[in-house]
């Protein structure tokens, strides 16, 4: 794909054209067996649709000139100085500050990653059609403003690193995020994300947001094998640790311990890492310490003032001073959150804790509506049937 | 590609007139730099480069409904501290933005050049 979209610049066309030799890669792969290579193959058949794209666009062009986008097929600059990885010259192009910051992170994910439209909108919290219209205008940005695929020079490395960064947490974030439909979780997904984090700190390993980048992903990763048991969601007290990577804990652990207090997004990340470490330094869930964890989350939402956090932080709060106090923090959170379907499940769990049993029924009801998942509605299927029965 | 770069606005600077000589000097000095850096480049020309007339210069036509109309310009407060352009020709918009830290403060648009076939 980098390689198309390094000669086109046409990243909408490289795409569809992707996509089309994918399909027809599908039917006819069966029938005249599986090429040599089956990614110079891919490459080839996108390559030309490609070219007969263009060459349409240009003959139509010429119908219409003032409409005309010209497809600019002079290969650009290659002068040794690039980036070794050539997802990471995407993500770097997808992350480039001439695009719409709104714009970056879904695109990289798109692109870079190949999550779903669907899904980018609503980890975006945004409706699809806008996700898509919003998609469409960075990929044309791209192509008519000229954003080259390659290495910045060195001083906008740095500034545009955030950016990256941010980007890459959300690809990790998608993969443990349950998605729509049946799907559960995709480390595999999570997994690349770590892989970029880990090229990223290669490249700048003097960078604080990288290496808070790292240690963070590391970590959260660490515990992926225990996530998933019998095709269930397995919370984090009932995870079995004994099944936790040990050697990436201590890698995180090490990372995270290099790091001195930041300001900004570094410093988000760190404390979001000093957070996972918590969880994971700890043998057994009884150990947890939760009122630190409470009040590193209390550092990160004065940092961020992000609700999410603050949902974080009612649950941290609960389990160090009881399920009131947790519903407390709640309903001292920002309004936009209710309509979020993990609020709704917190308070259902907080006040089934409490003994407010008509709160939490109405609660898991609420989420059950709200939620996008299968395996997650039938979940809070469970805790609803859970306090109706005890409602008696 | 070729790029239209529109010296848009002063920024934090003070307008052109009211600079002290020395200041003007500076200003120039750094354009010049701007034509000595895109000649060095690879693969970089000036295509083109004018200052302008201030908005008080400026004459604006609108035609509505298949009617012109010549009235005093610009056609909008925000053209008018549009002090100059220069048209470049450069691989990539990088190159571009790059560049462009050499120049004065301004503030700065930068618009590809659709080709005309």
């Amino acid at each position: 794909m980098s390689l198309l979209v390094a000669r086109t610049r046409r990243l909408d066309l490289v795409e569809d054209a992707l996509a089309e030799a994918f399909a027809r890669a599908a039917e006819r792969w069966p029938l005249d067996g599986m090429p040599a290579n089956p990614e110079a193959w891919l490459y080839t058949s996108a390559r030309r649709l490609v070219i007969g794209r263009l060459r349409s666009e240009a003959v139509a062009g010429r119908k219409a000139p003032l409409l005309a986008v010209r497809p600019d097929w002079s290969p650009p600059d290659d002068d040794g100085d690039r980036l070794p990885d050539e997802r990471l010259h995407l993500i770097l192009l997808c992350c480039h500050p001439a695009l719409a910051p709104e714009s970056r992170s879904a695109l990289a994910l798109r692109l870079v990653i190949g999550t779903s439209t669907d899904e980018i909108a609503r980890l975006f919290l945004v409706p699809t059609p806008t996700m898509a219209a919003r998609l469409t205008r960075a990929k044309k940005k791209i192509a008519t403003a000229g954003i080259p695929l390659g290495a910045p020079v060195a001083d906008e490395l740095t500034v545009r690193l955030d950016e990256v960064c941010r980007t890459i947490y959300l690809a990790f974030t998608a993969g443990y995020t349950p998605g729509s439909g049946a799907d559960l979780l995709r480390p595999d997904l999570a997994g690349e994300a770590v892989r970029l984090a880990t090229v990223l700190r290669q490249l700048c390993p003097a960078a604080t947001q990288v290496r808070a980048l790292w240690a963070l992903l590391v970590l959260q990763h660490s515990r992926r094998d225990a996530r998933v048991l019998d095709g269930r969601l397995v919370t984090l007290a009932e995870q079995d640790r004994t099944r936790w990577r040990q050697d990436e804990i201590e890698a995180g652990l090490v990372a995270l311990g290099t790091l001195d207090q930041a300001e900004g997004y570094s410093e988000e990340l760190r404390l979001q890492a000093a957070i996972a470490a918590e969880h994971v330094r700890v043998p057994h869930a009884s150990d947890t310490d939760w009122p630190r964890i409470a009040d590193v989350y209390r550092r990160l939402e004065l940092l961020t003032g992000s609700p999410v956090v603050g949902l974080n932080r009612a649950v941290a709060v609960a389990e160090s001073e009881g399920a009131e106090a947790g519903l407390a923090v709640l309903a001292g959170l920002d309004a936009s959150l209710r309509t979020h379907h993990r609020f709704a499940a917190v308070c259902g769990d907080l006040a089934h804790r409490a003994g407010d049993l008509d709160l939490a029924a109405a609660s898991y009801r609420t989420a059950i509506e709200l939620a996008g998942n299968d395996v997650e509605r039938a979940h809070l299927r469970e805790r609803l049937a859970d306090v109706e029965s005890a409602g008696g | 590609m070729k790029y239209f770069v529109l010296l848009a606005g002063y920024g934090e600077m003070r307008t052109w007139d009211e600079l002290t000589p020395e200041e003007q000097e500076a200003g120039i000095a750094r354009h010049v730099a701007f034509g000595e850096a895109c000649a060095a480049r690879d693969g970089v020309e000036i295509v083109s480069a004018e200052a302008l007339g201030d908005g008080s210069s400026a004459t604006t036509l609108r035609t509505r409904g298949g009617q012109m109309t010549v009235t005093d310009g610009p056609f909008a407060e925000a053209a008018e501290h549009i002090g100059g352009y220069y048209l470049l020709d450069a691989p990539d918009l990088d190159t571009v933005i790059e560049l462009c830290r050499i120049l004065p403060a301004y503030d700065i648009d930068i618009r590809p050049v659709i080709d005309t076939p």
